[in-house]
């Protein structure tokens, strides 16, 4: 018995000296200077294909969502190659399924870099998800083209130089709303409805540079909890008469919902990564499908409301490019109806085939990187966009826009854009060129 | 009786690692019980090393989430298998060494690593002390619903204290790769696997000589029959205490090991789904020996790859492809157990002795 416990407490302290010995004696956090990677290297890149590749919830809770991205960048890059491709090269489009799971986004982003030996990563979905495979995509000098998040920290060029943000951060369009609830509703009451990660963070340090007095509820909510009853009775309560909603479009609908069954009808201001109308509009029928709302139709819910988007709207008919893309869905697409969703992956990967058009025929990884930083971007949006040296931060602001029963999209500000900071908010707005002068495929 | 079990899972370990039994069992049995462990643990670093040395960097990743899924099922072996409690919170330790070792690493990037794993064994302690003090006097399905809470409350705590914790965001931490001398012989990924089990292994080491010590056998006469043990003189409040902390630090150093190579702690990495799939492949890797911990940790890491994969390459419906890793692994599981009820290594044990009657003694229970 007693040389039982003598064999442990002996082996304990061996053991304890042997991991001290094995894990060198250098921090674990102190991560050094791993030098510059080569980046004059031609990865994925054949005479006839390029290697794209794109981490996107396939599965999962999170799946409904946001496979519309991957769907709407999967039908653009085919009609791109059945047009022939970039210069003679087809895009090969390789997207894996993380599951919205920051540990599975970790293992696919290796084996695309890894196994399929991808040119270059393009809208990878999530903050989370893609939070942790940045270090390891600049580590590896994989261009990391245009997340698909509007989280600050893809705009850090010291950091991650070859990460390139392309929503318009969470700060920077917060302040455009803030200054358009100060301008069009003047000493109303403001409640903020927000999910409480970096969005509702980044979100109120936008909204607080114009509100202030005038904001009299704070109200946040988790992704994991589907109930929004406490938040919006709270909101109710405080007689907030504006709410600006920092939601995912699950969470809009439910909010909206909310209110009316407590006939409480603020003025709805959505951010863009909640105020996809066709997608609110499903899910709002889903959502009151056997009960008593059953009879009223989605659109009640959203008329009137107010979403800051920098993206061209499928619902708008004057909008070329929201033309152009459902007309393009409609040929190429996986699923019946084009949504804005869809439009997010569309646009994406038309400004990433203009990017490899304007290269030229050599491409590495080096020149897809100086084309990017000097590339004078016009359109397909309208809203100023930046991947300069200095600046890797995308769309630099919003337009405002406003829903109206019957599906009809009215412009009501123009673009705005600004910094994510406290600098000022210009208004700047750029002529995009129409789908046809716009130059992206052969 | 239930201790030969264990006891036959040993003698498997001696035999795999001695090749030729007849003439060096007895030098090597003579040898103390911890030098053998080491002896094996040293054997098991030499085979990662060679897998990873033969294989590419992408299998290096899987390697090392074998390894620390390997401990935190281990850790759960000893505590189920060994003492006999049901515990469903087990994930809910991993999430609380994966959170003390990304603050470590956000807020002391100065202390080595060594010293971060000292510190998450010492908070998993305290957490399993705490845990096992207060449910010492609950029995099977009142401790497994005490643990239960544990695992669905603990995620809320990111939210509560959003600032510290990150919210459902999470932690994402940077870490040092390989040391400058080995730069370019080994992978970052590669490096880390290695240290993942260096640590696994020395860990499993220790698990193993407190199972064959006095320590695991109080626990197995606890397992059998708790006032026959109290008759006996076993302590039984004070070796559950033991045996829920020592648990509890294996899970949480698996948990600090899994953010050490994935860079990231989230609150949805440690969801109550975690503590079922571990105790469910606990289960089908067989629950009476540490080597069932081995292969309940290659089929949680494996089994639903294959089955995703399996799944496309059938292109089912996306609801389909949604839940066939889940099924897939039911279907393995419920086979496992009709066949085999001691699991994957109870099944090739038998085998073994269906192979080697004249050799083996009465090793099948």
């Amino acid at each position: 018995m007693l040389r039982g416990r003598r064999g442990i407490t002996g082996t304990a302290a061996v053991l304890t000296a042997l991991a001290l010995a094995a894990t060198a004696c250098t921090g674990a956090g102190e991560v050094g200077d791993n030098g510059a990677v080569d980046l004059d290297v031609s990865t994925g890149v054949t005479d006839d294909s390029v290697i794209i590749g794109s981490h996107q919830p396939q599965t999962g809770p999170a799946a409904p969502g946001y496979l519309p991205v991957s769907q709407g960048a999967r039908a653009m890059f085919d009609h791109i190659n059945a047009q022939g491709g970039i210069h003679g090269r087809e895009i090969d489009y390789r997207v894996e399924d993380d599951g919205y799971d920051p540990a599975t986004t970790i293992d696919v982003t290796r084996q695309l870099v890894m196994e399929d030996e991808i040119f270059a990563m393009l809208g990878g979905l999530g903050t989370p998800t893609h939070g942790g495979v940045i270090d390891f995509l600049n580590e590896e000098g994989v261009p990391d083209i245009f997340p698909s998040s509007g989280a600050l920290a893809w705009n850090n060029p010291e950091e991650h130089p070859l990460t390139y943000g392309w929503q318009t951060d969470y700060t920077k369009e917060a302040k455009v709303q803030g200054q358009y609830i100060t301008e069009n509703f003047p000493d109303q009451d403001v409640g903020y409805l927000y999910q409480n990660d970096d969005i509702g963070e980044d979100s109120q340090a936008g909204l607080d540079q114009y509100l202030d007095e005038e904001v009299v509820a704070r109200e946040h909510y988790e992704s994991e909890v589907t109930d929004l009853s406490a938040q919006i009775a709270e909101l109710e309560r405080s007689g907030a008469e504006v709410v600006v909603c920092s939601c995912i479009p699950a969470f809009t609908a439910l909010g909206m919902l909310e209110a009316a069954s407590i006939d409480y009808d603020p003025q709805w201001v959505v951010a863009s990564i909640g105020g996809d109308t066709q997608t609110l509009q499903a899910l709002l029928s889903e959502f009151t499908e056997d009960t008593d709302a059953e009879d009223v139709p989605a659109d009640a819910f959203l008329d009137g409301t107010i979403i800051s988007t920098y993206m061209p709207r499928v619902e708008d008919d004057e909008d070329e490019w929201g033309q152009f893309f459902t007309a393009i869905y409609e040929e190429y697409g996986e699923t019946e109806t084009i949504t804005n969703t869809h439009v997010f992956g569309m646009m994406q990967a038309v400004m990433f085939a203009e990017v490899l058009m304007a290269n030229g025929e050599d491409l590495t990884r080096q020149s897809l990187i100086d084309t990017l930083e000097s590339h004078e971007w016009n359109g397909p949006s309208n809203v100023p966009f930046a991947s300069s040296d200095g600046d890797h931060g995308g769309h630099e602001g919003v337009f405002m826009v406003q829903y109206q029963e019957g599906g009809q999209i009215d412009v009501i500000q123009d673009p705005r854009v600004t910094d994510r900071e406290g600098g000022e908010i210009e208004e700047v707005s750029v002529e995009p060129l129409s789908p046809e002068e716009m130059v992206f495929h052969d | 009786m239930t201790s030969s079990i264990a006891q036959s899972g040993e003698r498997a370990t001696t035999r795999t690692a001695a090749p030729e039994p007849r003439t060096s069992t007895k030098g090597w049995k003579a040898l103390p019980l911890p030098v053998r462990h080491l002896a094996l643990a040293a054997l098991a670093l030499t085979a990662v090393l060679g897998l990873l040395l033969a294989t590419s960097d992408m299998n290096a990743l899987r390697v090392a989430t074998v390894g620390y899924t390997m401990l935190a099922i281990a850790g759960l072996q000893l505590l189920v298998g060994g003492s006999g409690q049901v515990s469903l919170g087990h994930g809910a330790f991993m999430m609380i060494g994966a959170y003390t070792m990304a603050l470590l690493i956000l807020h002391q990037p100065m202390l080595p690593l060594a010293v971060n794993l000292l510190v998450v064994v010492g908070v998993s302690v305290v957490a399993g002390l705490a845990v096992g003090a207060a449910t010492a006097r609950l029995h099977g399905p009142y401790l497994a619903g005490a643990t239960l809470v544990l695992a669905v409350g603990l995620p809320g705590l990111t939210h509560r204290y959003h600032e510290v914790l990150g919210g459902s965001n999470g932690l994402t931490i940077r870490t040092a790769g390989a040391p400058p001398f080995l730069e370019g012989i080994v992978s970052t990924t590669a490096w880390q696997a290695l240290v993942v089990w260096t640590t696994v292994v020395l860990a499993l080491a220790l698990l193993a000589t407190i199972s064959s010590g006095r320590l695991g056998r109080r626990m197995r006469t606890i397992r059998d029959d708790e006032t026959a043990a109290a008759m006996s003189g076993v302590p039984v409040g004070r070796t559950k205490v033991v045996a829920f902390v020592v648990s509890a630090a294996a899970g949480g150093l698996a948990g600090g090991l899994q953010v050490y190579v994935l860079g990231t702690a989230t609150p949805s990495t440690f969801t109550l789904a975690l503590s079922l799939t571990l105790l469910a492949a606990l289960v089908l890797g067989g629950i009476g020996s540490l080597w069932g911990a081995l292969w309940a940790a290659i089929a949680m890491v494996h089994l639903e790859l294959w089955a995703s994969d399996l799944a496309r390459a059938l292109d089912l419906s996306r609801d389909a492809e949604n839940n066939l890793p889940i099924v897939f692994f039911g279907i393995v599981l419920f086979l496992v157990i009709r066949f085999w009820p001691l699991g994957v290594h109870g099944a090739l044990q038998s085998l073994r002795t269906r192979l080697r009657p004249t050799k083996t003694r009465t090793s099948t229970p």
